[in-house]
């Protein structure tokens, strides 16, 4: 229904072009940095594409053999994975029953925009006491300790986003299985939280790529392998010794992975979650 | 069911969250504030009350003010490049054209990219010696000898402006796009029939759908922005001459590089009071626009 002028297609597909190579050219380049022999790497013109490919460092980085390079980096995947997994798994299980008491309880709605304010607080507002009780506790440098101090930035979020999903779901359906004998508890397991999966899911993908993320906390409260996370492991390669720039590229490529896997395949989940607090405001 | 019971029925399953949210938020807060009337160090000694000394040493100090500068600037310039960028790339991406649902889909990289390792990432590329954006400039001709865009104060916070950009700009265009799918199109054709060109149609038809989600979206990236720790951590920690320091560089340097808990949680505590502030007034242009709009 609306013609388009030739030098408006020529326009449209110029600037597609130059967007997708802004989007892509960084992450490509990190890519072939992790390919590429040291030697590529610091000649002089760079060369943009490596004479012979070179997968070793992968093999490095994942290997088991102790007190390798490989065994620092993968124990600190290791901790990622637990911190991240753990902290999501909480915050979920706080956030379902207080999501849902808040999205069917209007006279207590004002709680939630309290929880959601402290979701703005700067980290460093809380840092000095939570390293001071973490101390006193004996949970500095100890996953357990990371994961509950991750629940600071993940159980706002999740029970936002909880509530909301509870919101699209009618109470009239749960109303109906009260009335044919139903206890609540019974309901909420047999009615809501089926129908509430597609929300959980999304809310602990959320939470998980959060957590993944996160650097200032675990910069603060972690200190070696029994503890320390991904992003301080990689943060510590890029402002370290390390010379091969292409070693620093591929922790980078392995750590990026999930949360970018995860972004493609839940391109559709993730974007509604993304917009739908801007759409609605 | 009595609506007294319902309300404490909704307290008793909010209770864990509650008690959570408590002693990892609450307790930290207050005590934040405690020690902010203390000379207390990080470790060992528990401090002695000063008053008001601790704000009064940090307000006044030339590192605060010079920060809060910083940080402004990065914030302020940061947030607009991603606005703009942002809208730009949408109504790109509300064109039809062969491609349009690969780039949408290569939108979400960047945001889901690990800051630290997006940070890492420009670190390498605007390496002095052996980085890719000397490399690219010199080979073009742009640029006669290599720079070093993280070493120099006056290179430094934009090259990090750019590294953050990229990573967040497209967040913006994801939920600009979803706003611009709202737009019915029968009104964007009826604007057409009326003779409007391309700009009054966006200023008169469009951007009315635009300005509610854009605005959350600037007053989240403004306060993120304004709390930015990672990716500066990262690529130059503050420097060079501390031309990069923001303001929660500057609290992580007093309470934990010089242990100094009493006027760093001061400190924190004016970050603090600086974002509410912002978050307030926001709230309030956001509930203006959403008013005016609907």
């Amino acid at each position: 229904m609306e013609r388009k002028s030739l030098p408006f297609t020529i326009f449209i597909y110029a600037a597609a072009l130059l967007l997708g190579l802004v989007i892509l050219a960084p992450v490509i380049w990190l890519f072939i940095m992790s390919i590429s022999p040291a030697a590529d790497l610091s000649a002089k013109p760079l060369r943009w594409w490596p004479q012979q490919v070179d997968f070793s460092r992968y093999a490095m980085l994942l290997s088991t053999v102790e007190n390798s390079a490989g065994a620092a980096f993968l124990a600190s995947l290791y901790n990622s994975l637990r911190v991240a997994g753990m902290a999501t798994i909480a915050a979920i299980a706080l956030a379902i029953p207080a999501g849902w008491a808040v999205s069917r309880t209007p006279t207590v709605g004002w709680s939630l925009s309290v929880v959601i304010a402290t979701y703005m607080l700067p980290p460093v507002a809380l840092a000095v006491p939570l390293y001071m009780g973490l101390s006193y506790l004996g949970l500095l440098n100890n996953v357990f300790g990371l994961a509950l101090v991750y629940l600071t930035i993940l159980a706002p979020f999740t029970t936002w986003l909880m509530k909301s999903g509870f919101d699209a779901i009618p109470s009239e359906i749960e109303a109906a299985a009260i009335v044919d004998g139903a206890s609540l508890f019974q309901t909420l397991r047999i009615i809501t939280l089926p129908l509430a999966a597609p929300v959980v899911a999304t809310s602990a993908l959320f939470a998980l790529l959060l957590a993944w993320d996160e650097f200032f906390y675990a910069l603060l409260f972690t200190s070696d392998l029994r503890a320390k996370t991904l992003t301080v492991a990689i943060a510590d390669l890029a402002g370290g010794r390390v010379s091969d720039y292409g070693l620093i590229a591929t922790a980078g490529v392995l750590a990026a992975l999930p949360p970018v896997l995860i972004g493609l395949v839940m391109q559709r989940a993730l974007i509604s979650g993304l917009t739908s607090g801007g759409v609605k405001g | 069911m009595s609506g007294s019971w319902m309300t404490t029925r909704a307290w008793l399953l909010m209770l864990p969250l509650l008690v959570v949210m408590v002693s990892v938020i609450g307790w930290p807060l207050v005590d934040t504030v405690r020690l902010s009337f203390t000379d207390a160090k990080l470790v060992g000694t528990e401090g002695n009350f000063v008053g008001l000394d601790n704000y009064a040493k940090m307000l006044s100090g030339s590192n605060f003010q010079r920060t809060l500068v910083t940080t402004t600037w990065f914030a302020v310039i940061s947030v607009a490049a991603e606005m703009v960028l942002g809208v730009l790339a949408a109504l790109l991406l509300n064109q039809q054209f062969r491609g349009r649902t690969l780039l949408r889909a290569l939108m979400i990289l960047p945001w889901a990219l690990p800051t630290v390792v997006n940070a890492t990432l420009w670190r390498l590329i605007y390496n002095p010696e052996y980085g890719a954006l000397n490399a690219a400039l010199t080979q073009i001709g742009l640029l006669d000898a290599y720079r070093s865009w993280l070493g120099e104060p006056n290179t430094a916070l934009a090259a990090l402006i750019v590294a953050d950009c990229w990573k967040n700009f497209p967040l913006v265009a994801l939920i600009a796009l979803a706003a611009l799918q709202a737009v019915p199109r029968d009104i964007t054709a009826a604007s057409m029939v009326d003779g409007a060109g391309p700009i009054a149609r966006f200023r008169f038809v469009i951007l009315p759908y635009l300005v509610g989600p854009l605005l959350v979206a600037l007053v989240l990236r403004t306060i993120e922005a304004f709390k930015v720790f990672d990716i500066i951590w990262v690529m130059t920690r503050g420097g060079p001459a501390n031309s990069t320091r923001t303001l929660s560089i500057l609290v992580y340097q007093e309470a934990f590089s010089f242990q100094r808990a009493g006027s760093g949680a001061s400190l924190a505590l004016i970050v603090t009071l600086l974002v509410t502030v912002l978050a307030v007034a926001y709230a309030a242009l956001v509930r203006k626009a959403a008013g005016s709009t609907s």
